[in-house]
């Protein structure tokens, strides 16, 4: 009995304390930089689109919310034809974060995405795309890789020695 | 005519406030809740939050009334609306204020009990009806949990009776000018919270509806309107045992400076806010705590506290 009274006043003591209540709309609670939200698909420092449409992300998505087409451009440089996550599906795992080679893919802190009509939730490739770089704002895939497109050759890339010739005897 | 008339404005004037003080009970149950808890509860619609009310009761009634097919239909229609019923009836006795209140009944005590016995058929008969486990488990509870609590229920308020010397629930509060009851039957007071709480089957004797262990218990099979009734009747109940209450021990409508009524309604709202409290504040006993309690504590303190306030009313009575 006396333990029970004293846990009543206790809790009416609890009047006076100060609120846990974020009050959302109006005031917002802190986002941890590496939070796990809307997807975006960055750019390049050049402005060129990162993504070379592997599949890797669609392949790790546990869901299967992203779906793209490859394709390739003059330049032999691959990238997709269409790009389309479904936000109605992802759980924001990110996965397709860790998944992707070249920094394309990446989460944002930003999830306020509600919607009234679920197909407003199917995000295309312009939806996707932002202007910059986005996490990592000096990388360059193909400026770094040994793949040759147009306009680089073998042995240009960034750090990269200009290739062995086998055939010669030479050092 | 002028009779009739005010008779009828009691009468519906207490219906509607009742059932409208039973309607706002959602939301201030809520906030307290909420401000007991470090949060503020529902405070968004409208002011203060206040018309969560409006929405809750528009999305309670919207919901689809369904009886499900293994259940006995015409008693499991018929088991929420006894409790509702009798919950208003017995408001039907509270002396709200002179010249405010339905009825005067010389048996108004009696009558109290009564309809509030009446309760438990409501709660048996909706868990019996709805033909599943945890509902018949649940009907089972509230027939033994209350059962049990009315006996000392009724035999706390005895003290009261005899030292007002009547059932009338108004010449108990006016017996109360001198003294409020709270003093001298200050154990009564205590075993008459208790078995109203019980009896009203707020949260620490909350058993019959458990939500921890059956589901819902006696209303597990509830929804829609139906279910509404029960939520209504539990909330007219916590307005009735919180009046009766105030009526038998903390002296009704008496009070200094201001009209009786304002008295009366602020200790019946004090009163509420107290049970809100217990509910934020104490734990769920187990079923075979709560039958010891009630039998092995409750009555024998009722019954005592009988033997002594009779003694003590016989010892001062003027010798014939």
């Amino acid at each position: 009995m006396w333990s029970s009274i004293r846990t009543a006043w206790t809790i009416f003591l609890h009047m006076f304390r100060r609120r846990e209540t974020i009050q959302y709309p109006e005031e917002k609670p802190y986002i941890p930089p590496r939070w796990r939200g809307r997807i975006i698909l960055s750019r390049d420092p050049d402005g060129g689109e990162r993504c070379v449409a592997c599949y890797l992300c669609a392949v790790a998505c546990p869901v299967d919310c992203i779906s793209l087409q490859a394709t390739e451009d003059e330049h032999g440089r691959r990238y997709p034809e269409f790009f389309r996550i479904n936000f109605s599906r992802c759980i924001f795992c990110g996965y397709c974060e860790e998944a992707c080679p070249t920094y394309a893919i990446q989460l944002t802190t930003d999830f306020e995405m509600g919607e009234y009509d679920r197909q407003n939730l199917v995000y295309e490739k312009e939806d996707l795309l932002i202007e910059g770089p986005g996490k990592y704002p000096e990388y360059n895939f193909y400026r770094v890789a040994g793949l040759a497109i147009g306009g680089k050759d073998k042995g240009e890339a960034e750090n990269e020695a200009p290739p062995v010739d086998l055939k010669s005897l030479l050092p | 005519m002028s009779e009739i008339g005010l008779a009828l404005a009691n009468v519906f004037g207490v219906l509607v406030i009742v059932l409208a003080v039973a309607a706002l009970l959602i939301w201030v149950e809520r906030r307290l809740l909420g401000l007991w808890q470090d949060r503020y509860g529902p405070n968004r619609v409208g002011p203060f939050g206040l018309l969560q009310v409006v929405a809750d009761m528009i999305k309670i009634l919207m919901k689809e009334d369904w009886v499900p097919p293994f259940a006995d239909k015409a008693v499991l229609v018929l088991a929420p609306q006894i409790i509702a019923v009798v919950a208003l009836l017995a408001f039907a006795v509270v002396p709200i204020a002179p010249g405010i209140g339905v009825v005067n009944m010389n048996i108004g005590l009696l009558f109290f009990l009564a309809m509030s016995s009446l309760g438990v058929y409501s709660l048996a008969l909706g868990g019996w009806a709805s033909n599943s486990k945890y509902s018949l488990l649940g009907g089972f509870r509230a027939a033994a949990q209350l059962l049990s609590y009315e006996v000392f229920m009724g035999l706390s308020l005895m003290g009261v009776v005899m030292l007002a010397g009547t059932f009338d629930l108004r010449a108990i509060v006016e017996a109360q000018r001198p003294l409020w009851f709270i003093v001298p039957q200050f154990v009564g007071f205590i075993v008459f919270t208790i078995a109203g709480i019980a009896e009203m089957r707020r949260l620490p004797f909350d058993l019959p509806e458990a939500e921890a262990e059956l589901v819902a218990g006696f209303h597990t099979e509830y929804s829609g309107f139906k279910f509404g009734l029960f939520f209504v009747g539990e909330y007219i109940g916590l307005v009735l045992i919180s009046a009766m209450i105030v009526t038998l021990f903390l002296g009704g409508w008496l009070g200094p400076w201001l009209p009786p009524v304002v008295w009366f309604v602020l200790k019946t709202a004090l009163l509420i806010a107290f049970f809100i409290l217990l509910r934020a504040a104490l734990p769920r006993p187990r079923y075979d705590q709560l039958m010891a309690y009630g039998w092995k504590v409750m009555l024998p303190l009722a019954l005592v506290n009988l033997a002594v306030t009779g003694a003590i009313v016989v010892a001062r009575a003027p010798a014939h």
